[in-house]
């Protein structure tokens, strides 16, 4: 008898892995350019249009278009840049509300219906997102405190004992310059990958459970499995827009820290 | 009955570290709400902290489940 759950009782479904992350070209073999891809190029090309559409022709009382996207806006400078940063941080408010758009969007699309596939759960897109933001808040860092003193105020900073720096030193390099990009692409490829793949064990699973299982067992399980996919969509798009606020929020907070003065 | 389990033993070690970061990040949010229940006024500035010490708990989960597929 055999206690393993759908995959090896010889009925055929094979659970969703990292295999249903890997698309093949959309116009056939030997072209380069897959459906992640596609996405990407849309969601620039909806975020520009938005926000081109919301700023243009701005006026004192704002239509919907221009209230929805000042409110975005509003919402990355007051509730981000100005929070964590105070007021030298509404210089960089704008790269922020552009990261945030553009990280919603790609997130957003895993539910949205035809592209359904979060661009971001392909490592390339928030690991490139995080170099980008490694770059600016190191040469922010250099720029504010020198080279030297950039280093010297990330590694060695003042009131410790001198002991302590032989620990303390190394930790606050490695973590600054390594673990802080590393773990900011690594937190929203995976959210994502983990979050739409469980929506593929749901959905599939229940797909393959009430019509190709059947029995009482199978399509009572199979449609518990699918309205609870259902549910999970909505918790999708929730964790979606908390993690592109996470990436940005970080984002700021090391600006913020590249930006602070020696207490 | 001598069952087989098929799978891979990689998901077992991600489900046991994600225990650490599942009580780290109810420690996280007990706080908040007990933060945001005896002075409902700090929500704000309560609220970023907690999405911030939150986002840095999950970072140890999320690195689990990376290894977890990515190591064979």
């Amino acid at each position: 008898m055999s206690y393993s759950l759908l995959a090896a009782d010889g009925s055929g479904f094979t659970s969703p892995g990292p295999g249903d992350f890997e698309y093949p070209p959309l116009f056939g073999a030997g072209t380069f350019f897959t459906k992640p891809m596609l996405i990407i190029v849309l969601a620039s090309l909806a975020v520009a249009l938005f926000f081109y559409l919301a700023a243009r022709r701005a006026v004192v009382v704002p239509g919907k278009l221009q209230f929805l996207g000042e409110s975005v806006y509003g919402f990355v400078r007051n509730g981000i840049a100005l929070d964590t940063m105070g007021r030298q941080g509404l210089k960089y408010a704008p790269y922020l509300t552009t990261l945030f758009a553009f990280i919603v969007t790609l997130n957003l699309s895993g539910i949205i219906p035809l592209l359904q596939f979060p661009a971001t759960s392909r490592m390339a897109i928030p690991a490139f997102l995080a170099v980008i933001s490694w770059v600016i808040f190191n040469s922010i860092g250099i720029k504010r405190h020198g080279f030297v003193g950039y280093f010297k105020a990330m590694m060695f900073p003042p009131g410790i004992p001198k002991l302590v720096y032989l620990i303390l030193a190394p930790i606050e390099f490695a973590s600054t310059i390594i673990i802080r990009p590393v773990t900011l692409a690594f937190r929203l490829t995976f959210n994502m990958f983990a979050g739409h793949l469980v929506l593929l064990l749901f959905i599939l699973g229940g797909e393959y459970l009430v019509f190709h299982k059947g029995g009482i067992v199978g399509i009572g399980a199979g449609s518990v499995s699918l309205l609870g996919s259902i549910v999970l969509t909505f918790f999708e798009g929730f964790v979606q827009i908390l993690q592109a606020y996470v990436f940005v929020l970080l984002t700021a907070l090391y600006i913020g820290g590249a930006l602070a003065d020696e207490h | 009955m001598n069952g087989t389990v098929n799978g891979n033993l990689n998901m077992i070690g991600y489900g046991l570290a994600a225990i650490g970061p599942g009580v780290g990040i109810g420690l996280i949010f007990a706080a908040y709400i007990n933060g945001v229940a005896r002075q409902p006024e700090a929500r704000n500035v309560l609220q970023t902290i907690a999405i911030l010490g939150f986002a840095l708990a999950e970072a140890l989960a999320i690195i689990g489940i990376g290894l977890a597929f990515a190591l064979k």
